[in-house]
């Protein structure tokens, strides 16, 4: 049974704010390996979705799956918790505005989950944060605080932090968004090197050449729904729906 | 200005001093303990224990501290609460506080970026861990100042006390008029007093404060 499984799958994912439907019936699934840009305009669902998959923004109904075990599995509410705890630390999540701790170093914010939940060695977590930090090019700064950064390198480290968990799954939720067009590669670069490496990874972005680049699948959203799902060959040169063209068109002119 | 007669009386009015000092910091500690309960109370994920928390908070906001003291003090023996006025006045004024020093908590907590708590709870930590390893430190620092500004205004607010007859400054003042007839220098010398206090604290949050931030 879990061979058939998708590594990671969304059935019949519903949300509603009040009578604003947010999301309707989104089903996807995403192999292991593979690397999944969500598109679409602002409003679209994009990050209602993808911290549903973490049960951050909890669905309305829907089921979420990760290598055979359900996220968001209803449970009562104390075993619910020990639950999606666990679930999470399996599930990296990178966010627009880092959400770095201040109140600590690069190396503390990188050590502080494993040290808590993985109960490991001060001198392991040293061992583990100089490795990530590295992965990252961050190695430098380990000793610094968020404060004293970039926002190119504020983000660096925020992904650090959460492969520092060792995820099977990442998210990105408009990653390089937030930061200055000189920072974005760097970001880029981080996100690339994670995607030779073989990470699944679900990233919402609005960057359509980086998209094209590192994706196998681009997923195009709007009001809710699926409009349209394929490689980037197809979506982003032939798109068969309207609404797909009209938002690249768009996009298109936006970005010249 | 009678300097002679300030001379003379100023032990005694030390040793009041001494007392606004001690009522001070009891009622501070209760109000800071009151404060973070309160604060969890209203922060609580049960509908019943945040509806306790606001109905505490508006309570001693809602009504004056005269009239709490004297509910206690007068009306306690009432219904079976024998204090002595120092008890009285600590309770008192220590539940009145916590009130807003309740607010104040609550304020700080919950005015730390939402997104600080979402990291951490991505990464697996728990509710409780992430409240203790991340929103709270965030927190601290930024009650330490407003917190300052409540624990002032209470040690202004031991003067109440005098009226349960503690013999603190402010009663110490009233009683020596009563044989001296001299209100400006009693009045005067009390006053240099409280700004004594004041100051002092005042010099300790600050210092706490650049303590916190620094870290
Ligand atoms: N907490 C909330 N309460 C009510 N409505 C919400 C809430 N969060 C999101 N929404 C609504 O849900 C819809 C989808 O929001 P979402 O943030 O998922 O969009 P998005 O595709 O990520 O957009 P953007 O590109 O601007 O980030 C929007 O209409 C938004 O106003
Ligand atoms: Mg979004």
């Amino acid at each position: 049974m879990t061979q058939t499984h998708p590594f990671v799958e969304i059935r019949h994912a519903q949300k509603s704010y009040g009578k604003l439907e947010v999301l309707k019936d989104i089903s996807l699934s995403v192999e292991r390996g593979q690397i999944v840009a969500i598109i679409g305009p602002s409003g679209s669902g994009k990050s209602t979705l993808l911290r549903a998959i973490n049960d951050l923004d909890p669905l309305t109904s829907g089921e979420v799956w990760l290598d055979g075990l359900q996220v968001n599995k209803s449970l009562p509410h104390r075993q619910y918790e020990n639950h999606i705890n666990e679930m999470r630390q399996q599930i990296g999540m990178v966010f627009q505005h880092f959400n770095l701790f201040p109140h600590l170093t690069v190396r503390e914010n990188v050590t502080m989950a494993p040290k808590l939940l993985k109960k490991i060695s001060d001198k392991e977590a040293d061992a583990l944060a100089e490795e990530q930090l590295d992965h990252v090019g961050m190695l430098e700064r380990i000793d610094y605080y968020p404060s004293q950064l970039s926002g190119g390198q504020k983000q660096r480290v925020a992904i650090a932090r959460a492969l520092a968990m060792k995820p099977k799954l990442m998210l990105f939720d408009e990653a390089t968004s937030a930061l200055d067009p000189e920072l974005v590669e760097e970001v880029n670069l981080v996100m690339k090197k994670l995607a030779e490496e073989h990470m699944t990874m679900i990233i919402v972005t609005h960057e359509m050449d980086f998209a094209a680049s590192v994706c196998d699948r681009v997923i195009f959203m709007d009001k809710g729904l699926v409009v349209e799902e394929g490689p980037p060959e197809l979506v982003f040169k032939n798109p068969t729906q309207e609404r797909t063209q009209v938002f690249l068109r768009k996009h298109l002119e936006g970005a010249k | 200005m009678d300097v002679e007669l300030i001379l003379k009386v100023y032990p005694y009015f030390l040793k009041a001093a001494w007392i606004t000092v001690e009522l001070s910091v009891l009622t501070t500690v209760l109000g800071l303990i009151c404060g973070a309960l309160g604060a969890a109370a209203r922060l609580s994920r049960f509908a019943i224990v945040r509806f306790l928390g606001a109905a505490y908070v508006s309570v001693f906001r809602g009504t004056p501290a005269l009239i709490q003291l004297f509910l206690l003090y007068f009306g306690g023996p009432q219904i079976g609460i024998q204090l002595d006025a120092f008890c009285a006045g600590v309770i008192g004024l220590g539940l009145n506080i916590g009130a807003y020093m309740t607010e104040t908590m609550r304020g700080a907590i919950i005015s730390v970026d939402e997104g600080q708590g979402e990291a951490a709870r991505t990464l697996g930590l728990s509710r409780a861990q992430s409240f203790r390893k991340v929103v709270l430190p965030q927190a601290m620092r930024l009650m330490i100042r407003p917190l300052g500004v409540n624990i002032n205004a209470q040690i202004k607010g031991t003067a109440l006390v005098s009226a349960i007859s503690v013999v603190e400054l402010t009663y110490t003042a009233q009683r020596y008029i009563g044989s001296t007839y001299k209100p400006f220098e009693m009045f005067f010398l009390a006053g240099i007093l409280y700004l004594a206090i004041i100051t002092i604290t005042g010099k300790g949050v600050a210092y706490l404060d650049r303590r916190v931030r620094l870290q």
